[in-house]
């Protein structure tokens, strides 16, 4: 086994696991490469099905291509889509492109605020109807309490201490340095009642790795990560106002992975595009502490 | 040609060592000089200290965390990767304070080698010895030591070698033989990449050369192993007219064919391999140990997720209640004897005890031997456990991942263990607390007979099992109707009673079924002594429960109507009735087979 095939081996151990243990489970799918990659290892671990549904946390602020992309593979591969919102803020126009507030709160009001209540089940959740091929709101109001996040140790400090099963108390905050042993392949599987948890499956992979699987398997990925003839490319999806683009004229997964393999990044953190980690002295670490992915 | 970057092999390296004996520094400047930083990353630190007053700190790389750099200490271990021309490393940078010990050995469990680092002016101190022994117990056979901050000893080549030899010697005892012990200063950059000029009198390699020289594990070992496939679930996802029924798992070592004979264990179950499950790969006819599979098996078997299926024709491993095992504990509480933790071992999850502790290693003077009767945090030792219900598992030594486990006390994981030695059908902790129950038991002014004779019949544990939504619950009922009718003294006990009062502290979701079926025989155990028919309905599915509660009720009897088929092959059934069947008839049935004096 190649270790792109060791790592696989692993991600669907852990995702079976999970699966195994926890009733309130669901994946989160940004739509970038890793969480595709996340969800292309669920249907591994279940034989092509996906048992567990899928939530995806629009800002509004996303492109609008990978709205469209969620769509089209919730409807090609039956995924159970459920998508939530920030309402309130959105209305209010609590965000950074309206020029109400900096860029950290705006994450804390679109993503962090938004992920929460849409977990607990407090803020209405919308779910992809297969049939009428279109969102209408959920029925189901219960807590999702064990949440699978596509984070890699290599993207950034913080991300690098994880537990692959990671406790957060109710208010989803992270006691970084009282985090739960992992033997072996044992992790912390009893939860007192009112636990909330977070899986990494991919906290081993590197951003080159990810490439390289997408590539094996052929994985359908979407092409804002690729140059449209402008001599640039995403490296990271977020919102728009807050993705900045690298320069490169890769237009395949196979020129990607050679433009990695050149070392042309290897200098430059990958996140680099995405400017709210920039006004945190910590890094992402007060924002993770606080429950952003 | 040129070659794929991963198939490069990538070795994991944990760093590890007393607290400040300069862990984050050695791999701080490690990236550094291999050039593995993000850009900017060093001066960016750099000034970041500059503009606190601080000295700059090459461990500020890897401390990322806030509270870490204002301690000056590492909390959790970081996860770094970097490679050199010759492979990539996984390298884990894990705390040396005490108090986060689990965070080590959480980091250490993960590699395949370890780098001990040594402070050449403190010398050997107690994480010294305990990370030394702790590596040896997690497995890992790869170990180079460090001794570092050479600088400050004038690279001493005489306190070098005392340093070297002592170590060495500690490091025997676990028969733990490191591949080199190499001077150096991570501060300065000392035999970092090149051998240095300030220790001439050093002959070996320099750090970076020696990791070289790892070697990445390799699974034919583990291929050439018997088979052990711990069943992580059964999956039978109906979606789009999917009929498959999949055993999923990981092999774990050995490998599997088409058409091979399997043994389930510790039920027993046999059957033979019909397809290899995966999705978006060849079909295929062999998987090997290392794959995360499903195979579909003929003909059909029930058996539950732990289950361990390995092939009829290989050595088999031991199923047995009772073993030997190093122990390394975590716990805020401690380990003692009398409570029940959960064992995790493989796919299996077993309620299990301490039955004694036979020796004890201490870390704060020379790992010298103590007895006790517990394990407090920190502490290792050789230990008796026995667990509720048999396990299949091998001895450490033969399958490494079949012989090594968790303990976990109150939701936590709280200790560690590799199992030395079966010590199955010496003793019994169970009967011997069932035989000690009875024999101390105190009685009211009746007697049994007594009530049976005003009652007019025995005292009865009438036990409906089968799948969910078979109609248990209606015949369970229907018979308490007839035998009140009877003039019997009987009582049903819905199950969900017991969820909500009795059992309401055993968590929904992570059940502790072990536990919740003692509780049960225990309460069958009172109310039989009551003289009551007491009647309950379960959806068993482990065979084993059954010989639990029977033992469990002892002296009184215990009657099992199986509703439904009886998939999982529960033994000791007293009377068969369909799915659905009429329950006035079934209940006619049931009472007719109780002998009533009255009828
Ligand atoms: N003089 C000298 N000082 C060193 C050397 N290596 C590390 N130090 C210093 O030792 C102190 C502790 O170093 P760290 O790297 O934080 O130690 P650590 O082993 O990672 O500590 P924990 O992770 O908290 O267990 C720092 O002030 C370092 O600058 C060395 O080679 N020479
Ligand atoms: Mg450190």
């Amino acid at each position: 086994m190649n270790q792109i095939e060791q790592l696989e081996a692993k991600s669907i151990y852990i995702l079976r696991e999970a699966y195994r243990d926890f009733k309130n489970l669901v994946m989160l799918w940004s739509i970038g490469k890793d969480s595709t990659v996340l969800l292309w290892l669920a249907r591994k671990a279940f034989f092509g099905h996906v048992p567990i549904p899928l939530l995806h946390i629009d800002t509004h602020y996303k492109m609008p291509e990978m709205i469209r992309y969620r769509d089209e593979m919730a409807a090609k591969w039956k995924l159970n889509m459920i998508y939530g919102e920030n309402k309130v803020a959105l209305e209010k126009k609590l965000t950074f492109p309206d020029g109400n507030v900096d860029r950290l709160t705006c994450c804390r009001n679109l993503k962090s605020a938004a992920l929460k209540h849409t977990l607990s089940g407090e803020w209405p959740r919308m779910r992809f109807n297969h049939q009428l091929g279109d969102y209408e709101p959920d029925q189901n109001k219960e807590a999702y309490t064990g949440v699978i996040v596509g984070v890699r140790a290599d993207e950034e400090g913080s991300r690098s201490k994880e537990r692959v099963f990671a406790p957060r108390d109710e208010e989803s905050d992270w006691n970084v340095g009282d985090q739960p042993p992992e033997l072996w392949n044992q992790y912390k599987t009893d939860f007192a009642p009112g636990t909330h948890l977070r899986i990494h499956p991919l906290l081993d992979w590197t951003e080159l790795n990810i490439w390289e699987y997408i590539q094996k398997e052929q994985i359908p990925i979407i092409d804002l990560y690729f140059d449209q003839g402008e001599g640039t490319r995403c490296r990271s999806l977020g919102c728009w106002p807050c993705t900045g683009k690298v320069e490169s004229t890769a237009r395949t997964v196979a020129e990607v992975i050679e433009e990695l393999k050149t070392g042309k990044f290897a200098n430059i953190a990958e996140r680099s595009g995405r400017a709210q980690d920039k006004e945190d002295g910590g890094g992402l670490e007060s924002l993770r502490r606080e429950g952003y992915m | 040609m040129k070659t794929n970057q991963s198939e490069k092999k990538r070795i994991s390296v944990v760093i590890v060592g007393h607290v400040d004996h300069g862990k984050s520094t050695l791999l701080g400047r490690l990236l550094a000089e291999t050039g593995s930083l993000p850009q900017g990353k060093l001066e960016q630190v750099k000034a970041l200290c500059a503009k606190n007053a601080k000295p700059f700190e090459y461990a500020f790389l890897l401390d990322a965390l806030k509270d870490e750099q204002e301690q000056g200490i590492t909390i959790d271990a970081a996860r770094i990767f970097f490679q050199t021309p010759k492979r990539h490393y996984a390298i884990i940078d894990a705390p040396g304070h005490i108090e986060f010990l689990k965070n080590m050995v959480t980091g250490a469990a993960h590699a395949q080698a370890a780098l001990i680092v040594i402070d050449a002016k403190e010398g050997i101190q107690e994480n010294t010895r305990r990370h030394g022994y702790l590596v040896s117990m997690l497995g890992l056979k790869q170990v180079i030591v460090v001794i570092n901050k050479m600088d400050l000893i004038q690279y001493d080549q005489e306190s070098f070698e005392k340093t070297q030899a002592e170590y060495r010697e500690f490091l025997s005892r676990f028969k733990l033989e490191p591949l080199a012990f190499i001077p150096i200063s991570a501060f300065e950059g000392e035999n970092m990449i090149h051998n240095s000029e300030q220790m001439p009198w050093y002959q070996g390699n320099s750090l970076l050369t020696q990791f070289d020289k790892l070697e990445a594990s390799s699974t034919d070992e583990l291929v050439a192993a018997p088979l052990r496939f711990p069943l992580q679930g059964v999956y039978k996802f109906t979606e789009e007219g999917d009929e498959r029924r999949i055993f999923a798992g990981t092999l774990e070592s050995g490998s599997a064919q088409v058409g091979d004979k399997v043994i389930f264990l510790p039920s027993g179950k046999q059957s033979q391999i019909k397809s290899i499950e995966e999705f978006n790969r060849p079909a295929a006819t062999r998987a090997q140990a290392g794959q995360a599979v499903g195979f579909t098996l003929s003909p059909q078997v029930y058996v539950q997720p732990g289950e361990l299926m390995v092939k009829a024709k290989e050595p088999q491993p031991k199923v047995g209640n009772r073993f030997r095992a190093n122990i390394f504990w975590m716990g805020r509480t401690p380990l003692i004897q009398g409570k029940r933790y959960k064992l995790k071992i493989a796919a299996k999850r077993v309620s299990v005890k301490l039955v004694e502790v036979l020796s004890l290693i201490d870390a704060s003077d020379t790992g010298s031997i103590q007895k006790k009767q517990q394990l407090d945090r920190h502490d290792v030792a050789e230990c008796l456990l026995e667990t509720l219900k048999p396990i299949a598992f091998d001895l450490y030594d033969e399958i490494d991942s079949l012989g090594r486990f968790v303990l976990v006390d109150d939701y936590e994981i709280a200790g560690g263990g590799i199992i030395i030695e079966d010590r199955t059908g010496q003793g019994d902790l169970f009967s011997e607390q069932i035989r000690h129950r009875e024999e101390a038991r105190v009685l009211g002014w009746l007697r049994q007979p007594d009530r049976e004779k005003r009652q007019g019949h025995k005292a009865r544990f009438i036990l409906f099992i089968g799948d969910f939504s078979q109609g248990k619950r209606k015949m369970a009922a229907a018979t308490e109707k007839l035998l009140f009718e009877h003039q019997a003294n009987t009582y049903f006990m819905a199950y969900t009673n017991l969820n909500l009062g009795l059992d309401s502290d055993l968590a929904a979701i992570a059940s502790d079924s072990d536990e919740e079926v003692r509780r049960l025989g225990e309460l069958a155990r009172l109310m039989t002594d009551a003289g009551m028919i007491f009647i309950t309905c379960l959806s068993l599915q482990d065979p084993y429960d059954i010989e639990l509660l029977k033992q469990i009720t002892l002296p009184n009897e215990i009657f099992v109507v199986s509703v439904g088929e009886n998939r999982w092959n529960i033994p000791g059934v007293s009377l068969e009735v369909a799915a659905h069947a009429n329950e006035g008839a079934v209940a006619q049935q049931i009472v007719a087979a109780l002998e009533f004096k009255t009828l």
